[in-house]
């Protein structure tokens, strides 16, 4: 089966600074995929390119189709749904409301009905919270939020920006715990950023290192995980 | 007694007028968080396409539906080709543009259809059956439409899919675009509903004040202070504080302290709700976490 | 910095002493009247810049500070004979007391509000002055005629005299210099930071220990002092007050010049002055029967172009030519200039 996403010599910039040089990496379909590295590597920018959020160039193939020039709001209609980093809620809104947005450019209105009490059966806090404004959530609420909605496309490809950031341990191991779940039961295929590297090896099939906008390390995370020197030069543990 | 009373009815017929304006600068600010000055002098221009197409021959309500449809067009265009070079840009660039479009269409109308105050008709002429002791037929027609288009805007924000991609565009652009909104869009067609309120808000004014280039000047004022007064994201809001600030302004001209000063105490006293209430009577406080 | 870039500095510094100085002498009086006009505004517009450009307080009223500037200055010179550059320090305590206390409903409130309740103070302004029960002070609807003040001494150059807008070129000149020194060593160092943190991240500022209320409130008064010097100085150029040189257009115009010359700079407000005094007068040569439609058109180009103002454009190119990026931008994230406190809880990299 051809890879879901495949990226070949991806370069992106912030105005005038180059940020990621000649990036290679893909996904296969079903799989979930983690690109790791240290603060300021470029992991959050890979994520971006992908979305067009910034100025990128080479080549980004998703399904066959080239992603570099579109708009975000094309790439996400072709199925691509993000997590940003920092939740991305929108705080003013409702729980709900945030959710009906996730499915803004789905049609059929009772399958959207269904994946919203889905996404309150798998997250039951958000059901308590749905007519709270979002911005009231603390922040592992948030984040269950966040991903909830980006479920809400029935995205084929789900990007997932540092999901970890400023949660405590045990609601991290929650989240993914689910999104493991969400991956084997519904055959998301996911792209995972994470500085987390331990629970991203966890949880990911292959893994790519990012080291200030290059490709340092890759492969199957399993003897990523288990290649100590890797560990201990690029990973700090 | 009667003649308190008489103050007040006319402070609330004027407060409907100040509510359609109030009404077109919430329609704006929920969609993109800016505040239009330009909001009088494009409802002014309206009003005079409309006198115009009824110079030209057509009924009434003919020409009210179609200049509320020309000025869709035409805010969505302005915003479309205008406001998108500076939507990145902070605030206050936007804030210069407004004004620059302000001056332009000021200078425009003046120069296109001269400065002679001319009559505008209104729909609901003395006489009519609506009229009642308190009130002019105009000013409970003006009431009504007005309420019709709060209610119309309201279930448009509140229970379609658009309006509520609108004020999330509004809100959080990035995440917009990541749920697949196309924000450019939802900016142009808030610019095309404010430029269409403000139409309706023009053709109400035109018969009380005259059609003349500087006929929404104070009263941009006064709309803006009742949008803020209300609660700037919030329609219901702009409408009561448009009554408030009608009402307001005729009790305080009337017994207090005299026309020459009345302008500067009504806003003194909105300046002092706001500081007491930073978000307006009804706005919502959204809660931030830090 | 080297010595031989120093000695480039130097040089220059002098030229342009040097060019100021004879200036007035190669151009006509009224010139000289519009650059009188033209410095004025500079302070003026500065004033207003520490407010909204450096501290991201929206003032849509500078002009109410401007117009107190200019009839305390009025009152002293017409009632109390005093000599005007006496009333120039009176005029900027006046100010910065009024100022200071605007600074306390601006507390609480942020962009649009506040934006709202200066506008209300530009509005007051022009009403009260007019208001009959103190026209015995103010001159009521009439206003006040002033004298100009009259060279001290003989003089003359290029054959053109000494006459009483070239000395008060002199006057004006050498209060915009001290003026825009006096911004400059407050704004370079602790407290121009400070300003900047309160405008950007007024939360994160309060938690480094920064009294937001006695800072935010300071430099309202600041801000107004600095305007109300300029108002002053205008009223002696004009030579007369009257409310209606004090509408409400006054304020806008003040902040267009802030925009235009560019947001956090000090350099700016010639720039913006210079654009508010000749641009109106431009935009009526091009067009007779709708001038502020080019006026308009302009100001609309000019955000295109220079989003960041002249000052900031200037800046870009020096930095091009230095062959070094240029500076993080002292605007910074100005969309927080004017929002309220930002509504995104703090997420990704601090």
């Amino acid at each position: 089966m051809p890879d879901l996403l495949e990226v070949k010599g991806l370069t992106a910039s912030y105005g005038a600074t180059q940020v990621l040089f000649d990036i290679d990496f893909r996904l296969a379909q079903g799989e979930i995929t983690a690109i790791l590295g240290a603060n300021g590597a470029g992991k959050t920018t890979t994520l971006r390119a992908i979305c067009q959020a910034v100025k990128t160039g080479g080549s980004v193939l998703f399904d066959g189709q080239q992603l570099v020039g579109k708009s975000t709001e094309s790439v996400v209609r072709l199925g691509v749904a993000q997590v940003p980093d920092g939740r991305g809620t929108f705080t003013a809104l409702s729980v709900e409301d945030n959710l009906k947005l996730g499915a803004y450019v789905r049609k059929d209105r009772a399958g959207i009905a269904q994946d919203i009490e889905k996404a309150y059966t798998r997250f039951p806090r958000l059901k308590e919270r749905r007519n709270q404004q979002a911005g009231t959530l603390s922040g592992g609420e948030q984040q269950m939020l966040a991903i909830s909605r980006a479920l809400m496309l029935r995205p084929r490809l789900l990007l997932l920006d540092e999901p970890s950031f400023g949660l405590a341990p045990l609601i991290v191991a929650e989240i993914f715990r689910i999104m493991r779940r969400i991956n084997e039961e519904e055959k998301v295929s996911m792209l995972l950023v994470e500085q987390n590297a331990n629970i991203a090896l966890d949880v990911a099939h292959h893994a790519y290192l990012l080291e200030t906008g290059r490709i340092a390390v890759s492969g199957p995370s399993a003897q990523i995980k288990n290649d100590e020197t890797i560990r201990r030069v690029y990973l700090g543990y | 007694m009667e003649a308190f009373l008489h103050q007040i009815f006319a402070g609330i017929a004027t407060g409907g007028i100040y509510a359609s304006v109030a009404l077109a600068l919430v329609m704006i600010y929920q969609s993109t968080h800016h505040i239009n000055f330009a909001q009088g002098e494009m409802a002014m221009f309206s009003t005079f396409i409309a006198w115009w197409l009824i110079q030209v021959g057509m009924p009434y309500w003919v020409a009210f539906f179609l200049t509320i449809g020309i000025s869709f067009v035409g805010g969505l265009v302005i915003q479309r080709t205008i406001l998108k070079p500076v939507e990145k840009a902070p605030v206050l660039t936007n804030v210069i543009v407004f004004i620059g479009l302000l001056v332009i269409f000021n200078s425009v109308a003046g120069w296109v259809f001269d400065h002679t105050i001319k009559p505008f008709p209104t729909p609901f002429p003395k006489g009519s059956f609506i009229e009642s002791k308190y009130f002019s037929a105009h000013e409970i027609g003006t009431i009504v439409v007005m309420l019709c288009v709060l209610a119309v805007l309201f279930s448009f924000l509140r229970f379609t899919p658009v309006g509520l991609a609108m004020r999330a565009a509004a809100q959080n652009p990035e995440s917009a675009r990541l749920v697949g909104i196309r924000v450019s869009w939802m900016l142009g067609i808030g610019w095309g509903l404010a430029a269409a309120i403000g139409a309706v808000a023009g053709m109400m004014i035109a018969p009380i004040v005259f059609l003349e280039p500087n006929m929404f000047s104070g009263i941009l004022l006064y709309g803006f202070a009742a949008a803020l007064l209300g609660g700037i994201d919030n329609p219901w809001g702009a409408v009561i504080g448009g009554f408030i600030v009608g009402v307001l302004e005729n009790i305080l001209g009337a017994y207090v302290i005299g026309t020459e000063l009345k302008l500067s105490v009504a806003l003194v006293l909105i300046v002092v709700t706001l500081t007491l209430k930073p978000n307006g009577l009804f706005g919502k406080a959204v809660v931030t976490r830090v | 910095m080297n010595s031989s870039k120093r000695t480039w500095i130097l040089v220059g510094g002098l030229l342009l002493l040097v060019g100021l100085v004879v200036l007035p002498f190669l151009v006509k009086n009224f010139r000289v009247f519009q650059l009188n006009m033209v410095m004025v505004y500079a302070i003026a517009i500065l004033g207003l810049n520490i407010l909204t450009g450096y501290n991201g307080q929206i003032s849509l009223g500078h002009g109410a500070f401007y117009a107190i500037g200019a009839y305390v200055a009025a009152m002293l010179m017409a009632y109390g004979g005093w000599p005007f550059w006496l009333t120039l320090p009176v005029a900027a305590l006046v100010c910065f007391v009024f100022g200071y206390l605007m600074g306390f409903p601006a507390l609480r409130l942020g962009g649009h509000y506040l934006a709202l309740a200066t506008f209300a103070l530009a509005l007051a302004i022009p009403q009260l002055l007019k208001y009959k029960a103190i026209e015995g002070w103010t001159g009521g609807v009439m206003g006040i005629v002033l004298n100009k003040p009259e060279p001290p001494f003989e003089f003359s150059m290029f054959g053109q005299p000494l006459s009483q807008d070239r000395w008060l070129y002199f006057v004006i000149l050498a209060t915009l210099l001290l003026m825009f020194l006096i911004a400059w060593r407050l704004l370079r160092g602790r407290v121009g930071r400070a300003l900047i943190a309160i405008r950007d991240h007024p939360i994160a500022a309060a938690a480094m220990g920064i009294n937001l209320p006695v800072f935010k409130s300071l430099t309202f008064g600041v801000s107004a002092a600095f305007t109300g010097v300029a108002g002053a100085l205008g009223a002696v150029t004009v030579a007369f007050v009257s409310p209606d040189s004090f509408t409400v257009f006054l304020s806008i115009t003040l902040l267009v010049g802030v925009v235009v010359g560019g947001l956090a700079t000090i350099h700016g407000a010639i720039f913006g002055a210079l654009f508010i005094q000749f641009v109106p007068h431009w935009a009526e040569d091009i067009s007779k029967s709708a001038p502020w439609a080019i006026y308009g058109v302009f100001l609309i180009l000019l955000m295109y172009l220079m989003p960041t103002g002249a000052a900031g454009l200037i800046d870009r190119v020096l930095a091009r030519f230095k062959g070094s990026a240029p500076a993080a931008n002292p605007s910074g994230p100005s969309a927080s200039a004017a929002a309220p406190a930002s509504t995104h809880p703090v997420g990704g990299k601090l």
